[in-house]
């Protein structure tokens, strides 16, 4: 289950972009751009980093991690059911009636979801409360957060940055999927949420600038993580919106739409060479 | 005059007195502990309480994270902001994935007075009661302050439980036990029934025997459980009288008011009065006189229980 090799990481992640596009594809909606931006990240938070058991998935010292941009759920799914947590047939039931797999994560419906999210903005808040107890409890497991840099808009996101580093809240790591991309267009445009590290080091971060589709960032990026002691961690990971499918890349229209027949078959076909 | 309890104040001993029996509480406010009487807490158990500052939204999902690793978590602010604020927050962090979160909220509706209409939460039962999975408990006395605020550590699942700011007499015996779901008959045997919840409770039982000793028997059920109300009991009472008077210091949309002509609407078709507040934001003032201004007193429940009476 667990993968050490960057160049299997490396296929991991396409193979579940592959997923990704076949969900929303037999959906007919769902989120591809914010999920191709995420996978390689996730991909090593699960298959590397994160201590964990598909087969316990309450294993009160389990690490954590909060989905709070949760309209990236097909990674997540992809990632959950590759690993065990539910069979992959469920899969096809993406956003259907009666499905365990509701459209954003659903906490009671999905087993390895932690927390409910889509409403942008919460997830963070959730994710201290669970690094709190963990100290509270002294118990040592880590807490990873992602988090929109369209979402960042969000104020609720400011308040538990500053809750976070009020608490020294060093089991908690929010990695920033930062693709420049939000509904409506270029976050410079809209909001101008950034300066990020300047605001979370502000805040009272420890604050890293990562690659977010390079292996060797990512994981150097939580080991470090890992060392930091005092204070919470973020982490900047610059992506690339609807990674790994050329027609997706840098397209804020592809944020929320589904692929059509010719459209996904092309995806997978440029998704293939690289699993 | 009997004496006055303050219920907040009620709470905050409660949850002392009951913080080693369980240890999974903690307790989350959000710069007014001071007035919410968490601060009680606070001193004897600093471990265990989180001031989250003026950030209420982050609170309250805060507060989810927290009963997700098993701990109980008591969230209070004014009722205002605990519904008001991060409504959104309770209604898909908290109350979406069932987190074990007991919100208490207090300076609910009228009874903050003088700070007026901006504090003034007259709709907070209303925006709780349509969120799926919440349980809401609306105490009338110190006794059954003291009582709830044990009970809900007891009972998993979220809270909403609203308290006054001002102060009020006490209703039942000392160690009375109530039963979650199960209103409480204060005064039976008349041809017609008062609903009344929270403040309002104190009010009627007043009316209630003014009336009955000039000859007139009323009924009184107090709604401690607004969710799951206690459909049975409402509609027995309905089925006794045939004629209600609900009284809410709360606003009739949403309220008690609304709660209770649906269950008689569907179930026991009954002539039914509402002594409440009508679509109007608050305003300062002393909340006894505020009382008056809303027409939550008294004289407005015995006539609206007479008009009925002579219907
Ligand atoms: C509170 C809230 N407002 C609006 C939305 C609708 N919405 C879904 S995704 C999205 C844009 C998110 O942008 P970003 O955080 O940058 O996500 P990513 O680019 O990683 O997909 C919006 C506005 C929402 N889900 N929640
Ligand atoms: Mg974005």
């Amino acid at each position: 289950m667990f993968i050490m090799n960057i160049d299997e990481l490396r296929r991991k992640a396409y193979q579940l972009r592959i997923d990704i596009i076949e969900m929303i594809y037999n959906a007919n909606s769902g989120h591809p751009g914010g999920s191709l931006s995420a996978i390689d990240i996730m991909t090593v938070l699960y298959y590397k980093i994160m201590k964990h058991s598909p087969k316990e998935p309450n294993m009160p010292d389990r690490d954590r991690f909060i989905l709070s941009k949760g309209h990236a759920s097909p990674a997540l799914y992809a990632v959950l059911a590759d690993m065990g947590y539910f069979p992959k047939e469920e899969l096809k039931n993406f956003r259907k009636a009666n499905s365990m797999l509701q459209g954003h994560p659903s906490y009671l419906k999905t087993p390895g979801v932690e927390d409910s999210t889509g409403s942008l903005g919460q997830g963070l808040s959730f994710a201290c409360g669970v690094a709190i107890a963990a100290k509270i409890d002294r118990r040592d497991y880590n807490v990873y957060c992602m988090i929109g840099d369209g979402e960042s808009e969000e104020g609720q996101i400011w308040e538990a940055a500053m809750n976070g580093a009020r608490h020294n809240l060093d089991n908690l790591c929010v990695i920033l999927d930062y693709n420049h991309l939000q509904i409506d267009g270029n976050i410079y445009d809209i909001k101008r949420p950034q300066p990020f590290a300047e605001k979370w080091l502000s805040f009272g971060w420890d604050v890293m600038e990562i690659d977010g589709h390079d292996f060797n960032e990512i994981i150097e990026a939580f080991e470090t993580f890992k060392s930091v002691k005092g204070k919470p961690s973020l982490i900047i990971a610059h992506t690339i919106k609807g990674k790994g499918v050329s027609f997706m890349e840098n397209q804020a229209d592809w944020h929320g739409k589904a692929p059509d027949k010719k459209q996904r078959d092309q995806a997978v076909e440029e998704l293939k060479r690289y699993v | 005059m009997s004496e006055l309890y303050s219920l907040r104040k009620i709470y905050g001993e409660t949850l002392v007195k009951i913080a080693d029996k369980y240890p999974e509480i903690v307790v989350l406010d959000a710069d007014l502990a001071k007035s919410t009487k968490t601060q009680l807490f606070a001193q004897k158990y600093p471990n265990r309480f989180f001031d989250m500052g003026i950030a209420e939204a982050d609170m309250v999902a805060t507060a989810a994270g927290l009963a997700s690793c098993g701990k109980i978590p008591y969230v209070s602010s004014f009722a205002m902001f605990a519904t008001g604020k991060c409504w959104e927050q309770v209604r898909n962090t908290i109350a979406y994935s069932k987190f074990n979160v007991k919100i208490v909220a207090t300076h609910a509706c009228l009874s903050v007075g003088e700070d007026g209409a901006s504090h003034q939460a007259c709709e907070d039962v209303a925006v709780m009661n349509v969120i799926p999975n919440m349980n809401i408990i609306v105490p009338s006395d110190d006794v059954s302050t003291r009582f709830f605020t044990e009970e809900i550590a007891k009972i998993k699942g979220p809270f909403y439980m609203r308290l006054p700011r001002s102060e009020t007499e006490r209703i039942y015996s000392d160690n009375k036990k109530f039963v979650f779901g199960k209103e409480e008959v204060l005064r039976d045997g008349g041809n017609v029934t008062i609903f009344s919840m929270g403040l309002m409770t104190g009010i009627a039982i007043k009316a209630a025997d003014k009336l009955r000793k000039n000859g007139i028997k009323v009924n009184v059920v107090d709604i401690l459980t607004v969710k799951p109300i206690d459909k049975d009991t409402i509609i027995e009472f309905l089925k006794k009288s045939g004629k209600a008077v609900v009284c809410e210091e709360h606003e009739i949309n949403g309220g008690i008011t609304s709660i209770i002509s649906t269950i008689a609407s569907m179930n026991y078709p009954s002539k039914l009065r509402s002594v409440s507040i009508t679509d109007k934001f608050g305003q300062s003032g002393d909340w006894k006189e505020l009382f008056s201004i809303y027409g939550l007193t008294e004289d407005n429940i015995i006539k609206n229980v007479m008009e009925l009476e002579n219907d």
